[in-house]
């Protein structure tokens, strides 16, 4: 049965057979008509945005809450452009979003019309595929085939430029299941003779460790529960990175901690140490590897990756398995317990031992005040008071985020938001909206700096309107820390613009949007703000006056290898060479 | 083409193929990129190689079937063998991209060029230019009084070492195609 309909209409049938329910917009000329059809219907809640980039980090937050894709309604022009940074922070986390961007009508493309951009253009380094769509007949194909492609094979997003003759044009709509299966199918098994390789391996390791990535949780979350079974089963330490955390439980027993530039002391040390690395979803970054050239010098290296282009691209490894972290988990527990669940256990203890050893110098110790509320100070009073919440911390971009990975403990996937790759300031607050639409119940609290926390304040109009009860936990230094933190170790401590002057008064600002804040600076005040900002039935921004000059530890230098890590003030002296330098 | 069976996204693991995947030098390899003739594709693979800082010596595209929609991109690259892999994976990535194929490793191959060449001259320049395309077995396809214009086909080099000795006998102009390549045998 064909039904015929508008090009306009496709895109919310189209959206409903995929099972949107949420869809972050904003109107403009070029999607006037996609917006006549919302108007007409109850299925799709429209989340109205303030600037298109919050409505991107707010479908990223989203996606990244409830593993479902991520859905964005842009107009032509300044509302494509505008979403080019979400889109490329979800290129390098790996978060699934369908954004729909209008276009001017097919017979303006090319006369530099009002608001025309070359959409596709601009955004095709920075999606995993897009599209134009000329044909009205080709447009709910086209939007069922790039929900596949983002959530298939390693997660990212797309784009699907509709011009608006097209969303005017009349053709017959094809279902999901009408349509001729994509060409576009990535392997999801592993190769079992290499599977079978790691698991000889594993069990005659002295000094095993799981290495962790985003891909854990993007494989859904039959991946954590399979990772946490073998871990447990076979006793190896897990480390993960920024992205990775929660896959396994923070209060597990193999949990070791964060690893990289701002990771745990024995997580980098681990790894260094390690003769068997296992890299389950995670992609040799550079804020983990630290000095390519030392990285882990005596460890035989296997990695299992979705993405045959992660493997081997910064890091050679012994053993490469391409596919789904959750398949390959799967066969791999499988084949460990076929021939006798065996681990060199008299070497495990030994390892284990030499770890409890780097975790006796407690890297994450800090001098504590009664005068100033000292940030990871404030970060481990949130985690007491949050930690029995049904809880979802999002982040903004510098030192507050790198206290809140250290600090907050993650037993659950899905429950930590934060832009790892592009390190997208202002992601925070909007991704905090997106988290609190999908779970409304929830406590979601964005840990943010005051210098992140400005660049996408608007959306707490968003918050307002839709009453989401978002908590804005804003580390006040009035600085930008990280910036801060660099100049002081680098730049002779010339502070070149990294102080935030004029900062407005955010307990003021609150009221303007409506909502509540509260400010907060002595020590023994913050328990019942953090308290006063749970119980608030609404949006809240607390504004925690923190310590200026904290410096966050312990840290990696650029250039320097996990072995020489900086533990606190007193190493900072001329650590970073001039060629480390150079690095960012 | 096919003979290896080398999937889309893998590496190349060809019995013969004994490079040191960590040798720094630097290899001229020649990929076959089959693709659907989507709009854009062409741009994504150029992309690619410039977005990431890649080489390309040269390139040919076109559509060689009408009916399915598939385009050959045929690039010749050069980089360290880390490099030649990380392209290939990275090609094979692209959504439209269906084959990546390494011409350089997956076994023999052919190579060609067409080049067109505008020859200035007269008098003794021009009969030598003449008897030099006759001995490259090229083919004039334009002639004047004062001018030939040879159509040659042949491997880059051959197009080279052609041009080379036109050079002095008047070489005014020069097209070429960039290589198109098949891997040989059934």
């Amino acid at each position: 049965m064909s039904r015929s309909m508008t090009g306009a209409r496709m895109v919310v049938e189209a959206l409903r057979d995929q099972g949107v329910d949420t869809v972050f917009g904003y109107p403009g000329g070029a999607v006037l008509p996609i917006y006549d059809e919302i108007f007409q219907q109850n299925d799709i809640t429209h989340v109205l945005v303030r600037h298109e980039q919050g409505a991107v980090h707010m479908a990223e937050g989203y996606a990244r809450s409830t593993g479902k894709p991520g859905v964005v309604l842009v107009t032509s022009g300044p509302g494509a452009t505008n979403a080019v940074t979400g889109l490329t922070d979800a290129l390098l986390d790996s978060i699934p979003l369908v954004v729909l961007s209008g276009q001017v009508p097919t017979f303006l493309i090319g006369t530099d019309g009002f608001q025309e951009a070359d959409t596709v253009g601009i955004t095709r380094p920075c999606t995993k595929h897009n599209w134009l769509v000329k044909d009205p007949a080709k447009l709910a194909e086209t939007i069922h085939k790039g929900f596949h492609v983002a959530t298939s094979g390693r997660p990212g997003p797309v784009l699907i430029d509709i011009p608006k003759d097209v969303q005017f044009a009349t053709a017959d709509y094809v279902g999901p299941k009408q349509i001729e299966p994509a060409k576009y199918q990535p392997a999801r098994k592993g190769d079992i003779a290499a599977i079978t390789r790691l698991v000889e391996l594993i069990e005659q390791a002295e000094r095993p460790i799981l290495y962790t990535g985003g891909g854990v949780i993007n494989s859904g979350p039959a991946a954590s529960q399979l990772l946490r079974e073998l871990a447990d089963a076979t006793g190896i330490p897990v480390t993960s990175t920024l992205m990775g955390l929660g896959a396994y439980p923070a209060s597990g027993k193999n949990w070791i901690g964060m690893l990289g530039m701002h990771g745990l002391y024995e997580a980098n040390l681990a790894m260094h140490d390690c003769d068997l690395m296992i890299n389950l979803g995670a992609r040799f970054d550079d804020r983990i590897t630290g000095r390519i050239a030392d990285f882990s010098p005596g460890s035989v290296k296997a990695h299992v990756d979705i993405d045959p282009s992660s493997i081997n691209k910064v890091i050679r490894v012994d053993i490469p398995i391409l596919g789904d972290v959750g398949h390959v988990l799967e066969d791999l527990l499988k084949v460990w317990k076929s021939r006798g669940r065996k681990v060199n256990t008299p070497a495990l203890g030994k390892w284990w031992e030499k770890i409890e050893g780097w975790k006796s110098k407690n890297c994450l110790f800090f001098r504590n005040s009664d005068k100033i509320i000292k940030p990871q100070h404030a970060m481990q009073r949130l985690e007491a008071l949050t930690k029995g919440h049904d809880r979802y911390i999002t982040t903004e971009v510098g030192q507050h985020q790198m206290w809140a990975a250290q600090y907050l403990g993650f037993d659950e996937p899905n429950r930590w938001m934060t832009s790892g790759g592009l390190g997208t300031m202002g992601y925070g607050l909007p991704a905090s909206i997106g988290v609190q639409m999908a779970h409304p119940e929830a406590l979601v609290i964005n840990v943010a700096g005051d210098a992140s926390w400005l660049m996408n304040m608007q959306e707490m109009g968003t918050a307002v309107q839709f009453r989401l009860p978002v908590k804005q936990f804003i580390l006040n230094n009035e600085r930008l820390g990280m910036v801060r933190q660099w100049q002081q170790l680098l730049h002779g401590e010339r502070y070149s613009q990294s102080w935030s002057d004029s900062l407005p008064d955010f307990v003021k600002l609150a009221e303007a949007f409506g909502c509540k804040g509260a400010q907060v600076r002595d020590p023994g005040d913050l328990d019942a703000a953090i308290q006063q900002m749970i119980d608030y039935d609404g949006p809240f921004i607390l504004d925690v006056l923190v310590e200026k000059h904290e410096n966050c530890f312990p840290m990696i230098p650029s250039g320097k290898p996990h072995n020489e890590m900086l533990l606190g003030e007193a190493e900072t002296q001329g650590v970073i060479e001039s060629q480390g330098a150079v690095l960012v | 083409m096919n003979a290896l069976n080398i999937q889309k996204g893998m590496s190349s693991h060809s019995a013969y193929d004994l490079r040191d995947p960590n040798a720094e030098i630097v290899e001229s390899h020649t990929l076959a990129v089959l693709v659907e003739n989507e709009p854009g594709v062409l741009a994504r693979v150029i992309g690619l190689f410039s977005g990431r800082g890649y080489n390309i010596d040269s390139l040919t595209v076109a559509e060689v079937d009408h009916t399915g929609h598939q385009s050959r991109i045929t690039v010749v690259t050069s980089g360290t063998p880390a490099v030649i892999e990380q392209i290939k994976a990275q090609l094979g990535r692209i959504v439209p991209v269906h084959e990546v194929h390494d011409l350089t490793v997956e076994g023999p191959s052919v190579e060609r060029e067409l080049g067109l060449f505008k020859v200035r001259g007269q008098g003794d320049k021009r009969v030598e230019a003449l008897r030099i395309a006759e001995i490259f077995r090229a083919n004039v396809v334009d002639s004047t009084l004062e001018s030939f214009v040879f159509e040659l086909v042949g491997t880059p080099s051959k197009l080279d070492a052609f041009a080379d000795l036109m050079r002095p006998l008047g070489l005014a102009d020069l097209a070429r195609t960039g290589v198109a390549a098949l891997a040989r045998g059934a």
